[in-house]
């Protein structure tokens, strides 16, 4: 029975740890498709997290703070979108100083804020809402329909996004800017304004899940991101490019995450660093084993249009 | 990733640095008045923290510059040639740790061997850590700014298990090495001071690595591969694979270099959190640099100059150091603007001079 309970919390957890990796990654899915690469991607998911701690304490409601996570990030793929898409600058440099701002000055606003050691915040708490009936199956009900309303989220977006890209003239249009800009402008599509927006509906998605992280945490750290948005990029590689294994590729990294309660919980004498240090190992081999069989869309980070000097 | 990247990477010198500052100086301004603070006080701190004194500008600017310059050179090199190495800071850690344990493992033997010792292995341990990403991108096209930054996160874990594990003090009491013994220690620069025989050492590179890029074959070959992987293929006589391979290296082994100046002469113990992220400013000293060696030295004495004013900024005026890492990324910013402004006057003039090049012709 312990080891069934066991499960049921590994399971819980692969998907609570996984949600902000298949939100952010699915966003960063929609600006890859479109062409653009937003390393920047961990700086619109710590200034979700920020805003979304102060949006929530703001008003009171982790609702409130999702949405002032989702224009946080937003915000921050703005400035992003302006560089790459607006002056056409590298977007690999870019993204990196668009990261690097971002974990600076969410540390700085949120030391102005609270003070110079920090305190913990007392954030609302997501609260996790069951799906009728589905909840009630033994084991995988409570891990997997048990969740907090933006896990549904993420495999919504998953489902909606694949029908978007595949099956709709929009989807079309967003993959025709970014495998071939020339061809696309010619048919009349708006190359730029495509881009741009693609860009920062990615970083709306990475606020999103920038949001989730501090209100399942229940506090706001500096630098609370850790990584994900690196990670994110990865799952996005090894989700070819497909909202739907996207989605499968973040769970399966939210399980790497998860693994490291479940170890501590059966008593296994691994220095915790190590659990600390499987994802991005983990990535790493992913990527090792994954990359030669999947391809970009090839005008990925290519500014358009093209200028020689 | 598999990214084809075929960019050509030529930042604009001189003018394009004075501008990206000037932008720089006027949002930070900006940016300290919108967050209500006194600019004039917060840059008259800055100023005397970062050279009020000879103590200041020897022990505090010039020693933080020492892990600035050799982490921007390896940057620079790296760029200049096409690889986009964001692993300084990992590559740092595997090289402070590989230098504490050496320290910590012959610190009896005089310094003349241990110190040299040191060098020479933390750049190795700097090299191997820079070699995973490398071989990725050899031989499996993964794209390598994703697998070095991963490659960071890695380190800081191993930095945190060795000084909680295998390396931990001997009283067992904070996660932190033991001090290494004196004669692992770098030598001073100047005596009285904290200025060690570092800075020196990262000078001299510096202008090594400016003459390789200028004058040697090697330093064409790279630079070839950088701007036009293409074109280098062309010729038929440059193995691009190899000149990628000895590069990412050699970059790696630089950023190693900084993590044993850090632990050999200034802090003599490893822990966790010895790099305040020098291994991402790096990036932004080696653009504002031009990617030139020599600027990565002037820039990076003037971003110690940064790091050391910022202390004196919070405690004197209130501002959280964090914004430092803001400013620095204001600054790659305002290079890559002014570098597209740089390219969009050069456009133009050509443009311009167009006509009379073709009646010629």
């Amino acid at each position: 029975m312990a080891e069934v309970a066991l499960l049921t919390s590994f399971l819980a957890a692969s998907v609570r740890l996984g949600v902000p990796l298949a939100l952010a990654a699915l966003g960063e899915t929609v600006s890859e498709r479109a062409g653009v690469i937003n390393i920047g991607l961990e700086g619109s998911l710590i200034a979700g997290a920020l805003g979304g701690s102060l949006g929530a304490m703001a008003w009171s409601s982790a609702l409130g703070g999702i949405l002032a996570g989702a224009a946080a990030g937003a915000l921050v793929a703005v400035v992003f979108a302006a560089f790459v898409v607006g002056l056409n600058t590298d977007q690999i440099i870019t993204g990196t100083a668009i990261t690097m701002g971002g974990l600076g000055f969410t540390g700085a606003v949120y030391q102005a804020r609270f003070g110079l050691a920090g305190v913990p915040l007392t954030l609302p708490p997501l609260s996790s809402v069951p799906v009728p009936l589905l909840h009630r199956i033994p084991v995988l009900g409570p891990a997997l329909f048990e969740q907090a309303p933006t896990a549904y989220l993420a495999v919504a977006m998953g489902i909606l996004l694949w029908f978007g890209f595949f099956r709709t003239e929009w989807g079309l249009e967003l993959r025709a800017v970014g495998e071939s800009p020339d061809a696309a402008q010619a048919a009349g599509v708006r190359v730029r304004w495509t881009r741009f927006w693609a860009t920062v509906f990615g970083g709306l998605m990475a606020g999103i899940a920038g949001a989730h992280l501090a209100l399942d945490s229940g506090t706001f750290v500096e630098g609370m991101s850790g990584g994900r948005g690196f990670i994110a990029l990865a799952v996005v590689v090894l989700g070819r490019w497909n909202p739907l294994w996207v989605v499968v590729a973040a769970s399966f990294f939210g399980g790497a995450s998860a693994l490291q309660f479940s170890m501590q919980a059966l008593g296994w004498d691994v220095p915790h660093q190590f659990f600390l240090a499987l994802p991005y190992l983990l990535t790493l081999a992913a990527l090792a084993g994954w990359v030669g069989r999947a391809r970009p869309p090839s005008a990925l980070a290519h500014p358009w249009p093209k200028t020689t000097m | 990733m598999g990214i084809r990247v075929n960019r050509v990477l030529r930042f604009g010198g001189l003018w394009v640095a004075l501008a990206a500052l000037l932008i720089t100086g006027v949002v930070a301004v900006g940016a300290l008045v919108a967050g209500g603070y006194d600019p004039g006080v917060a840059l008259s701190a800055l100023v005397r923290g970062a050279a009020g004194s000879p103590e200041q500008l020897f022990s505090v600017t010039l020693v933080r510059s020492v892990p600035l310059i050799l982490t921007g050179l390896a940057v620079a090199l790296a760029f200049r040639a096409g690889v986009w190495n964001i692993g300084a800071e990992g590559q740092l850690y595997a090289g402070a740790i590989a230098g504490v344990w050496v320290g910590l493992a012959a610190g009896d033997l005089p310094g003349w061997i241990v110190v040299p010792l040191v060098l020479l292995v933390s750049s190795t341990a700097g090299a191997v850590w820079a070699l995973i990403p490398t071989l990725m991108r050899l031989r499996l096209g993964v794209y390598e700014v994703i697998t070095t930054i991963l490659m960071n996160f890695v380190a800081i874990q191993l930095v945190g298990y060795m000084v909680s594990g295998p390396l931990q003090e001997s009283r067992g009491v904070f996660p932190q090495t033991d001090a290494i013994s004196a004669s692992a220690r770098l030598p001073l620069l100047i005596p009285g001071t904290r200025l060690h025989i570092g800075f020196a050492v990262a000078l001299l590179l510096g202008a090594a690595l400016w003459v390789v890029l200028r004058s040697t074959v090697f330093g064409f070959r790279l630079q070839v591969v950088g701007q036009s992987p293409a074109a280098a293929r062309i010729t038929g006589r440059i193995d691009g694979a190899r000149v990628i391979f000895v590069t990412f290296l050699a970059s790696g082994g630089l950023a190693g270099l900084a993590g044993a100046m850090e632990v050999s002469g200034r802090t003599f113990a490893l822990y966790e959190g010895l790099s305040p992220g020098w291994g991402y400013t790096a990036i932004a000293v080696a653009l504002l640099a031009g990617l030139h060696p020599m600027g990565v030295v002037g820039v990076g004495i003037l971003f110690g100059a940064l790091e050391g004013g910022a202390g004196a900024m919070q405690r004197e005026a209130g501002i959280p150091e964090a914004w430092v890492s803001g400013i620095e990324a204001l600054v790659i910013l305002a290079v890559l603007a002014a570098d597209q402004g740089r390219k969009w006057f050069a456009r133009t003039r050509s443009e311009r001079a167009r006509p009379a090049e073709s009646s010629v012709g």
